[in-house]
């Protein structure tokens, strides 16, 4: 249904040309710096029943900001990855250690990004990259832990991901993540606020139309974290679904709490097979 | 004192004579703007890259002023000819006194 509905205002698009050239180019591929393709649209993975196809938020922006991202010169985003390599070179806490002394260059981390949230056996908990990152930071280097969505952290996940773009989301549903998966399931369909709106209200069935004067996304999340154009930094994906949650005017959970845990793990796995593409540039 | 600063500069490794190159510029610095106030009510001073210089060879190619409501990491793209091979240098002068530099080679042929 959706997608018929889709189609047909694709052709209009195509045949109302001044109308069509102001809105964002919805067939152009994504290409960082003429080397790193990015996969930007992919066939839905098998547990999303009511999509047959999944975009990356990067489809539906202006041109001008589809650009930003495909030069990493041009990417303001790139600043906090440079940020990002400083952190992981330097010695912090008391074993005298940095990200470096164990895990060698940052590139060697190329592909782990895809792969988080993920299950952890020590702790029996799904934990997101942030999270791990911390873990790593209190148990092997013996140092303080970093603000979660606050500027050390983002710029440290803002490297993972760019060593990782490229490479598809992959993060796993089922075996012992599955309970955290359903719980996750259960909070994006599950409508909240004065609005009464759930995640899929806006970015399940009515992706690609206007809310106000933006383009709704289909709300993926491979792109994170995200330097955006309205603050001029990067945003990470908690603060996002609390910003979501807030404009439904709902009392939003906090960052890093379980509930975000499970919708960061189950929005995840409907990126399934796109491209990691962090840092992004949005809106 | 801005934390921080790491200006980065894009210039063609090498070109022909007289061609007209396209050069980028960005440096990371938060551009505060003076008119905003911190969580107490007082006004946070202004800290700003004021000017932005780029000489080849000794000649000045652009001078540029730059102003308080000028957004955070200011990039600056422009385009210049290139008659010989040559250094371009860059420099940005900080609010706090503090002077940036940074030099690039292009080969002309």
């Amino acid at each position: 249904m959706k997608t018929k509905l889709l189609a047909t205002a694709s052709i209009c698009a195509a045949l109302t040309v001044p109308f069509g050239t102001v809105m964002a180019d919805e067939d152009a591929n994504l290409i960082i710096d003429g080397e790193i393709e990015i996969t930007v649209r992919a066939p839905a993975p098998d547990h999303l029943e009511n999509l047959d196809e999944i975009f990356s938020g990067w489809v539906y922006r202006a041109t001008e900001t589809q650009a930003l991202q495909a030069d990493d010169f041009e990417n303001p985003g790139m600043i906090f990855v440079d940020s990002g390599h400083d952190l992981w070179n330097t010695v912090e806490g008391e074993a005298g250690e940095s990200c470096a002394s164990c895990h060698g260059d940052a590139e060697e981390m190329a592909g782990v990004a895809a792969t988080y949230p993920k299950w952890n056996d020590a702790t029996e908990e799904v934990r997101t990259i942030s999270m791990q990152i911390n873990a790593c930071r209190t148990e092997q280097m013996g140092a303080e832990e970093w603000n979660l969505d606050k500027s050390e952290l983002l710029n440290m996940t803002a490297l993972l991901a760019s060593v990782s773009r490229g490479m598809p989301v992959n993060v796993a549903i089922d075996g012992p993540a599955q309970a955290t998966w359903e719980m996750g399931r259960d909070l994006y369909y599950t409508r909240t606020g004065q609005l009464d709106l759930s995640c899929a209200n806006c970015h399940e069935d009515n992706y690609g139309n206007n809310i106000r004067a933006d383009h709704l996304s289909q709300g993926q999340i491979n792109g994170f974290p995200t330097y955006r154009l309205k603050n001029a930094r990067l945003n990470g994906v908690h603060s996002r679904f609390r910003g979501c949650v807030r404009d439904t005017r709902a009392e939003t959970y906090s960052v890093g709490s379980p509930e975000f845990v499970a919708l960061e793990l189950y929005v995840m796995s409907r990126g399934n097979g796109l491209s990691i593409e962090g840092p992004s540039v949005r809106n | 004192m801005a934390d921080n600063v790491t200006p980065r500069v894009r210039v063609p490794r090498d070109a022909t004579a007289g061609e007209t190159i396209t050069i980028k510029t960005l440096i990371s610095h938060p551009m505060e703007s003076g008119q905003r106030k911190d969580g107490d009510g007082n006004t946070i001073p202004r800290s700003i890259i004021n000017r932005f210089t780029c000489e080849f060879n000794g000649e000045m190619v652009i001078d540029v002023t730059l102003e308080p409501a000028i957004s955070t990491n200011p990039f600056v793209e422009f385009e210049a000819v290139v008659p010989e091979s040559g250094s371009f240098v860059f420099t940005w002068y900080d609010d706090d006194g503090d002077v940036y530099t940074e030099t690039k080679e292009i080969a002309v042929s």
